[in-house]
């Protein structure tokens, strides 16, 4: 047996394991983003709520692709006291006017950023949310104040498209 | 595996087991020496397998029934429980009969742990057991969510976004585990799906779990190697077979008080209300197995630390092996052991306890305290006590304790003296 025999069966034998090792790949990776949001439920990506009948101090729940939005017309008093907290005092500092670009409206996912439960209304210590699964408590402008949450809840995109309305996602 | 050669009596039977030895294995597992001293804790190696049995085939008949769409599988559930024909029936059995198993793979885990049964050479045994448990979780949970209830659908959010604590992709994994932007129709139909495979792989574990424990043979509560087959054995038919059976039956008659007197004692009201994607129910809790568990991930306040103590919390058992540096397997010549043992349970059971209450006050501070010391349990007591902790004498074979009237050598001979007086 020479040598050169031997590095060409090594080489067909490397070569064929990249071949295989690739075409597993391009088999398996269907396998798995078949399970992605499909075409569908990407369509369903953008939600129009009518805001027109909205006084000071109530809050809304629409859907919007399948979790529930916040949508809260807050008080003067309520907007003068998200602003007067500290930034040193909060998990994740986040300004109020960073979060409500309308300061009279927050809009935000109403999904806690622990486990994804949705908190409740005007509960917890901190006059905001809070979250009966695992005791989060949120201030008025959605900001993680004490509990386990990681972080404020979020904001989703969206626009005032006209002064009664607004455009979610 | 048998250590005598098999031949089959009839001219057919010796042509078949030539070509499939069926017969050779048939006898193998009729004829594998058993210790003699095995007491009931040892019976529920049979009730599980029972228990697996009736899953997969109260399951399968309730698939035949049930419709896995969001808008539909609720409604499917109550067409069950109403129209079919003895639907209530089998629904019941299949909803406590997850509960029964876990039940009796509690008691089997803690007889485990009791007699040491996870130590050379055993480990392989007992960690395909912890795979066979972290899928049952995984099956009991996959199952809970197909009714469609709150319950169901908040269950599945909370347990999925765990995988949202993970750093950089795991919003990523969870969008893909839902197949959307939350829980919804996609994730309900993989998870039926998936519902459907589990109990099948457990079923060729549980094949794997046999085969390995056949090949040490069975641990006994003496804790002994003991020669096989000897005085010390008995065949496993009928000698455990009658024993599995009858306390097979006296299970049976625990759960079929669930099934029949109180079958929703074990489950959540609120899951007879179909699911809500905009109201979370004012208080989540898992099934009653879970909860241990549940109470570690609620006392860790770090969202990411607190899933990591929860995976642990189930992990650590598959080190336990080499954790537990004591050459003495049964807890009954292990003094120090013993009590530690039952504060374990004690404790797993306090965590119970508090994974069913608000996390709070005194609760989560309960829960804290009983998480932490289910981790010295493993990490630290086990590791210091097998070379701090004087044992008791072991006996050489399982008649010789027999004969003095007691497990413990030092008992039997103290007796003996007692008698000669």
């Amino acid at each position: 047996m020479s040598e050169k025999k031997t590095k060409r069966r090594d080489f067909l034998f490397t070569a064929t394991y990249a071949v295989g090792a690739v075409g597993a790949a391009a088999v398996v990776w269907p396998m798995i983003d078949q399970m992605n949001p499909d075409a569908s439920v990407k369509a369903l990506a953008s939600t129009e709520v009518d805001i027109s009948s909205m006084n000071p101090g109530k809050t809304i729940t629409v859907l919007w692709r399948g979790k529930p939005v916040f949508i809260r017309r807050r008080t003067q008093e309520e907007i003068a006291e998200a602003k007067a907290v500290n930034l040193n005092d909060l998990k994740h500092p986040e300004k109020d006017e960073d979060r409500a670009k309308n300061p009279e409206w927050l809009v935000m996912l109403g999904v806690c950023t622990h486990l994804g439960c949705v908190p409740l209304d005007q509960k917890g210590d901190y006059n905001g949310w809070f979250c009966p699964c695992h005791g989060s408590h949120y201030d008025i402008s959605g900001r993680i104040r004490k509990g386990p949450a990681p972080t404020n809840m979020e904001i989703p995109e969206y626009k005032f498209v006209n002064n009664n309305t607004i455009k979610i996602g | 595996m048998s250590d005598h050669e098999y031949t089959p009596k009839s001219k057919f039977g010796k042509w078949f087991n030539d070509r499939l030895p069926l017969l050779t294995l048939a006898s193998h597992l009729t004829d594998y020496p058993t210790p003699k001293n095995l007491n009931y804790w040892w019976t529920f190696g049979g009730i599980l397998t029972f228990c697996l049995i009736t899953q997969i085939v109260t399951g399968l008949v309730l698939a035949m029934h049930y419709i896995a769409h969001a808008d539909m599988a609720f409604d499917s559930v109550e067409h069950i429980m109403r129209d079919v024909n003895y639907g209530w029936l089998i629904r019941y059995i299949h909803a406590n009969g997850a509960s029964m198993f876990f039940l009796a793979v509690y008691i089997h885990i803690f007889r485990s742990l009791f007699y040491g049964s996870y130590k050379s050479p055993r480990e392989v045994i007992w960690i395909i057991g912890i795979i066979i448990y972290l899928l049952m979780m995984a099956a009991a949970f996959l199952g809970y969510v197909l009714p469609w209830g709150q319950m169901s659908f908040w269950g599945a959010t909370v347990i999925t976004n765990l995988f949202s604590a993970i750093p950089l992709v795991g919003e990523g994994i969870v969008t893909w585990l839902w197949g959307g932007y939350s829980v919804d129709n996609p994730t309900l139909t993989r998870f039926f799906t998936l519902h459907y495979l589990i109990p099948f792989l457990i079923l060729g574990l549980v094949v794997l779990h046999i085969w390995a424990l056949h090949v040490p043979g069975n641990n006994n509560p003496v804790g002994i190697d003991i020669k096989k087959p000897s005085k010390d054995t008995v065949p496993f038919h009928p000698y455990i077979v009658i024993k599995d059976g009858f306390a097979l039956l006296m299970f049976m008659i625990v759960f079929a008080f669930f099934v029949f007197y109180t079958p929703n004692i074990l489950g959540h009201a609120d899951n007879y209300i179909e699911a809500n994607p905009l109201v979370t129910p004012a208080h989540i809790v898992p099934e009653w197995y879970l909860l241990p568990f549940y109470a570690i991930l609620r006392s860790v306040p770090d969202k990411l630390l607190g899933v990591v103590a929860m995976l642990s919390a189930i992990l650590i058992l598959a080190a336990l092996p080499w954790l537990d540096t004591s050459k003495i397997r049964s807890a009954v010549f292990r003094p120090l052991y013993r009590q530690f043992y039952w504060i374990l349970v004690a404790d797993v059971l306090i965590l119970g306890y508090v994974g069913a209450m608000p996390a709070e006050g005194l609760y989560l501070l309960v829960a804290r305290v009983a998480t932490a010391y289910y981790f010295l349990h493993f990490l630290v007591v086990l590791p210091i006590l097998g070379y701090k902790e004087k044992t008791l004498p072991v006996p050489l074979s399982i008649t010789e304790p027999v004969l003095g009237g007691s497990p413990n050598l030092a008992l039997a001979k103290n007796k003996e003296k007692l008698e000669v007086k």
